[in-house]
C-alpha cells in the first residue's frame, strides 16, 4: 500500500484526531495501513463500547447461579441438573436496512456462533424487531427481507425460532432494529472460553474461506445513516447457513475431545477482534502468518484479511499434540482447517504476509488505551400529565380497532415462516404462551424464554421504560410457571454524541438496574448498538431485554389455551394509566403523557 | 425392526427422528454418515430425516442423492427393504429416483411452518397399520419446497395403483398436485412425505398424532 498514513486517513477509518494521537503514542511511529485498520476497528464503538461502558458497569451481573457474566462471548447460568444455559442477544440493525435479507440472516448466524463457541448446542432462537411506518413501501420491503432472512438462516441451521416481538413506529423509518437472541445448552463443567494460553500452541482457523465481504462492517455500525448508506452495501456480509450448520456440528464434535485450549468466533472485525481478544484475555502474544489463511479470492492484502467479516469462521487455540485429531474432525465436515499462527510470550500481535511484517502492535495498550468516554448527557424532561381525556369512543369499536392495529395484530404471517418445531423439544410455540417453552433433551426441565421492551414508554421516560422492559420479561416468564433467572440486553439508541441521547441511555440503565436488583435478576450478556439515526433523527430508545427462566417440571408449563368454565382473575391494581398507551395512540391519535409506573 | 438414520451434512431433524423411533421401537437407531458405502448388517428400515442437506443448494436433495451411501440405500430398496423419507428425506428419495415426481417451491414462494391435517389414504401398509383408513391426523410442516408435482400420467398411476399415502386434509398450502403430502413405492415399502409426524409423538409437545407411524413400523 502506498497510501499515506495520516490523521486524515485515520478520520476516514473512524478515528478522531485524539484517538489517532493515541495510536501514534502507542506505536512510537506511524502505523502501517494494516495496523491503522486494526486500531480503527478495535476502537470502533461497536467493538470497544467506548460510549456505553461507563454506564454498563452499573448493571448488576452477579447471582449464585451466574457462571459467566458479561465479558465472555455469551452469558452462562446454572440451570440445575449439571446443565448451563448460554445466551445472548445481538443487533444487526445497520446491515439489515442496507440489505434486509443478508443483514438479518447474518445477524442470526453471528449470535448462534457466540453461543456454540462456548460449547453449547443452540436450542432456541428469538428475535426482537422494530420497523418503520407499515404504510410505507420501504417498510414492506424491509419487513419481508428481514423475515425471510431470519427464516432462511434459522430454518436451515435447524435451530427452532420460538419467539420474539415486533413493533412499528415512524421513528424506525430508515433504521429498523433486528435483534437476534440465541439460547444454548451445555454441561456446566464443559464451558469453552476464549482466553488463549500455552506459548507455542497453534492458532487454527476453521470454517469458510475469507473473502472481501464485510470489510469495515464494525465501523459502519458505528456511524449514522444518510442518503449515501445504500453505497455501503458491499460492507454487508453474506451468510451461508449450511456452512454454519457444519461448523456447529464440527465444533461440538471437537469439543467432545480435549483438543481445544480456547475458541472464539470471528464476528465483527473478524480475524482482528478474535485474535486480539483471545491473546489479550490470555495475557499472551499471538503471531499470524496470513499466507495460510484460506482465501476465497486471489491477491487479498493483509489489511483485507484482517478486517474481512466473512461469515462462518472460528479461531481456535489447540493443544499441539491434538492438531491431527482436530483436522480429521473438521475435514470430516468438509470445512477448511488451517494452522495460521501460534501463541507467543511477547504480549504483541504480529502479522506476517508474503514474508513482510504487516503489523506489530502491543496488545495491552491496544486494549487498555482504548478510548473510554463519559459523554455529556442531559436528563429527559419528565412527561407532562395527560390531563382530561375524551373517552367517549365506543368501547367495542375501540377494541376492534386496537386488536387490528400494527402493534397488536396477529404475528402469524411472520412466525409461520420460521421453523419453530425442529429439535423436537418445543413445548410452547409462538403465540401459545407468554414465553416460549423449550424442553431440555432427556430431562423434565425446560427453559422459558422471552424478549420484551416497549420503546414508546422508553422515549417518554427512559428510567420507567428501562425498568418496565426488565419487569415485563420477568412477568412473561413467571406467567408460564417458570422461575426467571437472568437477562441479556440489547441496547439500541441514537447518536451518543448528543447529550439528550446519552441521557436516554444513562436513565434507561438506571431503570433497568432498579428492576434487576428488585427481582434478583442479573444481566449476564448484552450488546450495544448506537448511532441508530437517519438524517439526524434518532430511533426510540429501545433496550430490548431477553429473559431466561427455568421450569423444573415441564408438564406444569402454562400457556394461553384455557378450558371453558374457568374463572378469570386479574392480579395487580389497575389505576387507569393511559399515558403512552396504544389506546391513546390508535383511538385518540396522541403519543404523549407519562408511561405506566412499574413498582 | 432395526432402523438406521442417514445423516447427510445439513440434515437437522435427525435428533427429532431418534426420539420418535426410540419411543416406539424401544431401541435407539444407529446414525449412519453419508460417506459410508454400506448399511449396517441387519438393517430393516432406512430413515432419511428432514433438514437442508448440502444447504438445499442446486436443488433440494439433489446432491445428497449422489452421496456415497445412496447406492447401498437403492440396493436395500431393491431387495424389498423399508425406506422412510421425511421432508428433505422425501426430496432426496425423489432425486434418487426411489420415488416418482418432484418437490417444487411452495406455491406462495414462502417457507411454511404450521400444523397441517393429513388424511391417511390406506392403512394396509407397514407404515400406516395403526391408523384406520381415512383417519385424519395432525402433523407440523416446515418446508419451503413441499409442492409435490409429477406429470399427469404419473399422478394418474399413483392414484390408480393406490400409492398416495397421505393427502392434505385441511388446506393445500404448498400447492401440491392433487393435495398429495406423501407417496408409496409400488411395493409399498418406500414412503416419502413432507410433514413431520416425528414432531408430534409426545403429549407435552402438543399431541401424539404422529406416533402411529412409528408404532406401525415397530409392530411390523
Amino acid at each position: 500500500m502506498s497510501t499515506e498514513i495520516n490523521a486524515s486517513l485515520a478520520k476516514s477509518f473512524g478515528l478522531n484526531a485524539e484517538e489517532y494521537g493515541k495510536v501514534l503514542e502507542i506505536m512510537g511511529r506511524t502505523p502501517s495501513f494494516t495496523e491503522l485498520g486494526i486500531f480503527s476497528v478495535m476502537w470502533s464503538e461497536h467493538c470497544s463500547y467506548k460510549s456505553s461502558r461507563v454506564w454498563l458497569k452499573e448493571l448488576p451481573t452477579k447471582a449464585p447461579w451466574v457462571i459467566h457474566g458479561p465479558g465472555e462471548n455469551a452469558g452462562v447460568i446454572d440451570i440445575g441438573d449439571g446443565l448451563a444455559a448460554i445466551f445472548k442477544m445481538e443487533s444487526h440493525n445497520h446491515p439489515s436496512f442496507i440489505e434486509p435479507y443478508q443483514g438479518a440472516a447474518t445477524g442470526v448466524g453471528g449470535i448462534l456462533r457466540d453461543v456454540f463457541t462456548m460449547g453449547a448446542r443452540p436450542i432456541a432462537n428469538l428475535n426482537a424487531l422494530r420497523f418503520g411506518d407499515p404504510s410505507l413501501p420501504v417498510t414492506k420491503r424491509v419487513v419481508d427481507g428481514v423475515v425471510r432472512g431470519i427464516g432462511g438462516y434459522g430454518n436451515c441451521v435447524g435451530v427452532p425460532t420460538v419467539g420474539g416481538e415486533v413493533n412499528f413506529h415512524p421513528a424506525y423509518n430508515g433504521n429498523p432494529l433486528v435483534n437476534a437472541m440465541t439460547v444454548g445448552i451445555a454441561h456446566k463443567d464443559k464451558i469453552f472460553l476464549s482466553a488463549a494460553a500455552g506459548i507455542g500452541n497453534p492458532v487454527v482457523y476453521v470454517g469458510s474461506k475469507t473473502g472481501r465481504d464485510g470489510i469495515h462492517g464494525a465501523t459502519m455500525a458505528s456511524t449514522e445513516f444518510d442518503a449515501s448508506s445504500e453505497e455501503k452495501r458491499p460492507t454487508v456480509q453474506v451468510g451461508d447457513p449450511f456452512t454454519e450448520k457444519l461448523l456447529i456440528e464440527a465444533c461440538l464434535e471437537l469439543m467432545q475431545t480435549d483438543a481445544i485450549v480456547a475458541i472464539q468466533d470471528m464476528g465483527a472485525a473478524g480475524l482482528t477482534s478474535s485474535s486480539v481478544e483471545m491473546a489479550g484475555k490470555g495475557g499472551v502474544g499471538i503471531e499470524l502468518n496470513l499466507d495460510n489463511v484460506p482465501q476465497r479470492e486471489p491477491n487479498m492484502s493483509a489489511y483485507e484479511m484482517m478486517l474481512s467479516e466473512s461469515q462462518e469462521r472460528m479461531l481456535l487455540i489447540l493443544k499441539p499434540e491434538r492438531t491431527e485429531l482436530a483436522r480429521t474432525i473438521i475435514e470430516k465436515w468438509d470445512l477448511d482447517y488451517a494452522e495460521i499462527g501460534h501463541i507467543t510470550d511477547t504480549g504483541r500481535i504480529v502479522i506476517k504476509h508474503n514474508g513482510i511484517l504487516e503489523a506489530d502492535i502491543p496488545l495491552d495498550p491496544l486494549a487498555e488505551a482504548a478510548p473510554l468516554y463519559r459523554r455529556p448527557w442531559v436528563e429527559t424532561p419528565k412527561p407532562v400529565p395527560l390531563g382530561t381525556l375524551d373517552l367517549s369512543a365506543p368501547l367495542g369499536e375501540s377494541l376492534l380497532k386496537l386488536i387490528a392495529s400494527p402493534d397488536l395484530c396477529s404475528r402469524r404471517w411472520i412466525f409461520d415462516q420460521y421453523d419453530s418445531t425442529v429439535g423436537g423439544q418445543t413445548v410452547k410455540r409462538p403465540a401459545q404462551a407468554d414465553a416460549a417453552i423449550v424442553r431440555l433433551e432427556d430431562s423434565t426441565r425446560a427453559l422459558a424464554i422471552t424478549t420484551d421492551v416497549t420503546p414508546r414508554y422508553c422515549v417518554a421516560d427512559p428510567y420507567e421504560g428501562g425498568k418496565q422492559a426488565v419487569a415485563e420479561t420477568w412477568r412473561n416468564i413467571t406467567a408460564t410457571g417458570a422461575l426467571p433467572l437472568a437477562i441479556t440486553d440489547n441496547m439500541n439508541f441514537g447518536n451518543p454524541e448528543k447529550p439528550e441521547i446519552m441521557g436516554q441511555f444513562a436513565s434507561t440503565i438506571q431503570g433497568m438496574k432498579e428492576a434487576c436488583l428488585a427481582l434478583d435478576y442479573p444481566v449476564v450478556s448484552g450488546n450495544v448498538s448506537l448511532y441508530n439515526e437517519t438524517e439526524g433523527r434518532p430511533i426510540l430508545p429501545t433496550p430490548a431485554i431477553g429473559g431466561v427462566g427455568v421450569l423444573e417440571d415441564v408438564s406444569k408449563a402454562v400457556g394461553y389455551a384455557a378450558a371453558p368454565g374457568l374463572e378469570l382473575v386479574l392480579i395487580g391494581a389497575t389505576i387507569g394509566e393511559l399515558g403512552r398507551s396504544l389506546y391513546l395512540r390508535e383511538i385518540l391519535g396522541r403519543e404523549d403523557g407519562p408511561p405506566p409506573r412499574s413498582t | 425392526m432395526k432402523a438406521v438414520i442417514l445423516l447427510f451434512p445439513g440434515i437437522n431433524r435427525e435428533r427429532d427422528m431418534v426420539l420418535a423411533v426410540r419411543q416406539s421401537f424401544g431401541t435407539t437407531p444407529q446414525i449412519v454418515w453419508h460417506k459410508e458405502t454400506s448399511l449396517p448388517p441387519g438393517t430393516d428400515l432406512v430413515i432419511l430425516p428432514g433438514g437442508f442437506s448440502f444447504g438445499d443448494y442446486l436443488r433440494c436433495g439433489a446432491m445428497a442423492a449422489h452421496s456415497p451411501i445412496m447406492p447401498a440405500v437403492k440396493a436395500h430398496a431393491d431387495r424389498g427393504g423399508y425406506v422412510l423419507g421425511v421432508c428433505n428425506g422425501f426430496q432426496i428419495l425423489t432425486e434418487a429416483g426411489l420415488l416418482p415426481g418432484a418437490l417444487l417451491r411452495n406455491a406462495g414462494l414462502r417457507f411454511l411452518s404450521m400444523d397441517t391435517l393429513l388424511k391417511v389414504e390406506r392403512s394396509d401398509t407397514v407404515f400406516t397399520s395403526k391408523w384406520t383408513p381415512g383417519a385424519i391426523f395432525r402433523a407440523p410442516m416446515a418446508h419451503g419446497d413441499g409442492n409435490y408435482n409429477a406429470d399427469e400420467a404419473t399422478l394418474n398411476r399413483l392414484e390408480g395403483e393406490n400409492l398416495v399415502a397421505f393427502r392434505y386434509a385441511d388446506a393445500n398450502r404448498n400447492g401440491s398436485a392433487r393435495s398429495i403430502a406423501g407417496i408409496f413405492s409400488p411395493n409399498l415399502r418406500v414412503l416419502g412425505l413432507m410433514p413431520h409426524p416425528e414432531n408430534l409423538v409426545d403429549p407435552l409437545l402438543g399431541g401424539i398424532d404422529g406416533k402411529p407411524l412409528f408404532d406401525s413400523l415397530a409392530a411390523a
